[in-house]
């Protein structure tokens, strides 16, 4: 059964519609990745998702609950976090501050606390009290990631969080993704980078223009599908 | 002319802006609004404090303390239901909305209390001082100062210790990213001017016993507030203390030297911290 599934979700901003009916799945447990090129949708699905963004209450369920119409708070203390593109740090507060705030809305007993964070990520801790944008670009990652762990999330959502780091940083940050899954937690992974996707997932989505264009196991999808999914059919024609 | 005297009286005149500014400068720093009826509410609370005393007899100190939760929950309501509507990228629905209220709380006070100008009486601890060696200081001055100290110091503690602090500054960092967080910034907002308004409760209680006040003395204490603010710099609330003492200390001496100068002299030092200082004498890092 599915935790969390949309449903023909549609979003727009203004004028502008990203996503055309996006039907995705999450298991309990686990691990999905949403890969497309810039401008596909994902980071819209994962607004849509996490409530940033409102969308009709029927296209997103939670536990065959309706959420797509409920704001970021009531999502959060549903149970799923996000780690948003671009890290998103509070710059007044220090990296132990950031992380503290991450259960404001959320405050459930489970394998994730401050202490277990700094077990995760132990660079963290040597540098708890800096400002949190004082630290590089990896280890504020860590920070985004570990922010959004002390909810006990019950569905991780992660927006890129390879963008813009060395793939060495990259490789240190999904280390950190076998020990968040045996927590029992749902994740799922936006990822520019396929074969990071196709090595972390159960399952990927490969959407492109606001639409899935493939879906199946990692194991079972082929470079050449993938590569039609991403980048669309091999020529476009001229309007 | 006894220097000394006349700079710890300009210093503990300075705490009684400072009071008049640190409501107005915790509300600037998280939500970036510019509250222009913040004269208005002081003048308000010490209303509401004159009634307390008038019609149950109460003591002025502890009146206050009764106006205190009142006082937070007309900001609570204040915010979250008007103000936070006008909360954007454009700067001037905030400065409309609150100018306007600036006018309705005047004229209603107008109508419910008179022009005639009131006075909270404490009784003999008006006239009370102590001698500190040199210089003498009148006990409600003192009381005055080390109120806003203790303001100051407990609104840091807050900010910078609490739960709800670090809820402040995310939320003044980040609205969206913070909602991720559970934190609902219509709240916190509200909750942020309902503590001004308990601040501003505690500076009408020294307004009301310490001077004459009538419904539209709103205005000029809202100057006083605005350029302590201003010279202590834009979201501290130490800079807000020191930019209150240098305006009082720049009016005692000035009405030292001469008393039609009192005033000018606050205005000018205010002038020329500005000309050395555009962003004030403690900035904050950030914007």
């Amino acid at each position: 059964m599915a935790l969390l599934e949309t449903r023909g979700l549609t979003a727009a901003y203004g004028d502008f519609q990203a996503l055309f009916g996006v039907d995705i799945t999450v298991g309990a447990g686990e691990t999905i990745a949403i890969i497309g090129a810039n401008g596909a949708g994902k980071t819209t699905l994962m607004r849509s998702i996490s409530g940033v963004l409102a969308n009709a209450t029927e296209s997103i369920l939670y536990r065959d609950e309706p959420i797509g119409a409920l704001p970021a708070p009531d999502i959060l203390a549903r149970g799923i976090a996000m780690v948003p593109e671009g890290r998103k740090l509070f710059p007044s507060l220090t990296v132990e501050e950031n992380l503290l705030i991450g259960n404001y809305g959320r405050k459930v007993v489970g394998p994730w606390t401050l202490e277990s964070i700094f077990a995760l990520f132990p660079i963290l801790k040597e540098r708890r009290s800096n400002p949190a944008t004082a630290l590089s670009g990896g280890q504020q990652q860590m920070v985004a990631i570990g922010r959004a762990l002390m909810s006990n999330p019950e569905v991780l959502l992660c927006d890129e969080i390879s963008l813009g780091l060395a793939p060495v940083v990259v490789r240190d940050i999904y280390a950190a993704f076998p020990r968040i899954r045996e927590t029992g937690a749902s994740i799922v992974i936006v990822e520019q980078d396929i074969a990071q996707a196709l090595n972390v997932a159960d399952r990927v989505y490969c959407m492109m223009e606001g639409r899935v264009t493939l879906t199946g196991r990692s194991t079972d999808l082929s470079r050449d599908d993938i590569h039609k999914a991403y980048f669309g059919t091999e020529h476009h024609e001229l309007a | 002319m006894n220097w000394l005297d006349t700079i710890l009286q300009g210093v503990l005149l300075g705490g009684l802006y400072a009071l008049f500014a640190a409501g107005l400068s915790l509300v600037f720093g998280i939500m970036r609004l510019v509250n222009l009826a913040h004269g208005d509410l002081i003048v308000l609370a010490a209303f509401l404090i004159l009634v307390l005393v008038t019609t149950l007899g109460l003591n002025p100190f502890i009146s206050a303390l009764v106006a205190m939760p009142l006082m937070f929950a007309i900001g609570w309501a204040l915010q979250y239901f008007l103000l936070n509507r006008t909360l954007g990228k454009d700067i001037l629905p905030p400065l409309l909305v609150t100018f306007g209220l600036s006018i309705v709380i005047q004229n209603g006070l107008l109508e419910g209390f008179s022009a005639d100008s009131r006075r909270v009486f404490a009784g003999s601890i008006e006239s009370a001082s102590v001698n500190l060696g040199p210089v003498t200081a009148g006990i409600m001055p003192l009381m005055t100062f080390f109120s806003a100290v203790a303001v100051i110091v407990g609104l840091n503690q807050l900010i910078y210790r609490t739960s709800v602090g670090r809820a402040f500054r995310a939320t003044s960092d980040d609205p969206v990213t913070a909602g991720l967080m559970g934190i609902r910034p219509q709240r916190i907002f509200a909750m942020a001017t309902g503590l001004a308004m308990v601040v501003v409760t505690i500076a009408a209680l020294y307004l009301g016993t310490r001077a004459n006040f009538d419904p539209t003395s709103g205005p000029s204490r809202l100057i006083y507030a605005f350029e302590a603010v201003i010279i202590g710099g834009l979201g501290s609330l130490w800079g807000t203390l020191a930019g209150g003492i240098i305006l009082g200390v720049a009016q005692t001496v000035g009405a030292a030297i001469n008393p039609e100068w009192q005033i000018l002299a606050g205005h000018l030092a205010f002038l020329g911290v500005l000309l050395f200082k555009p962003r004030g004498l403690f900035p904050r890092a950030v914007d």
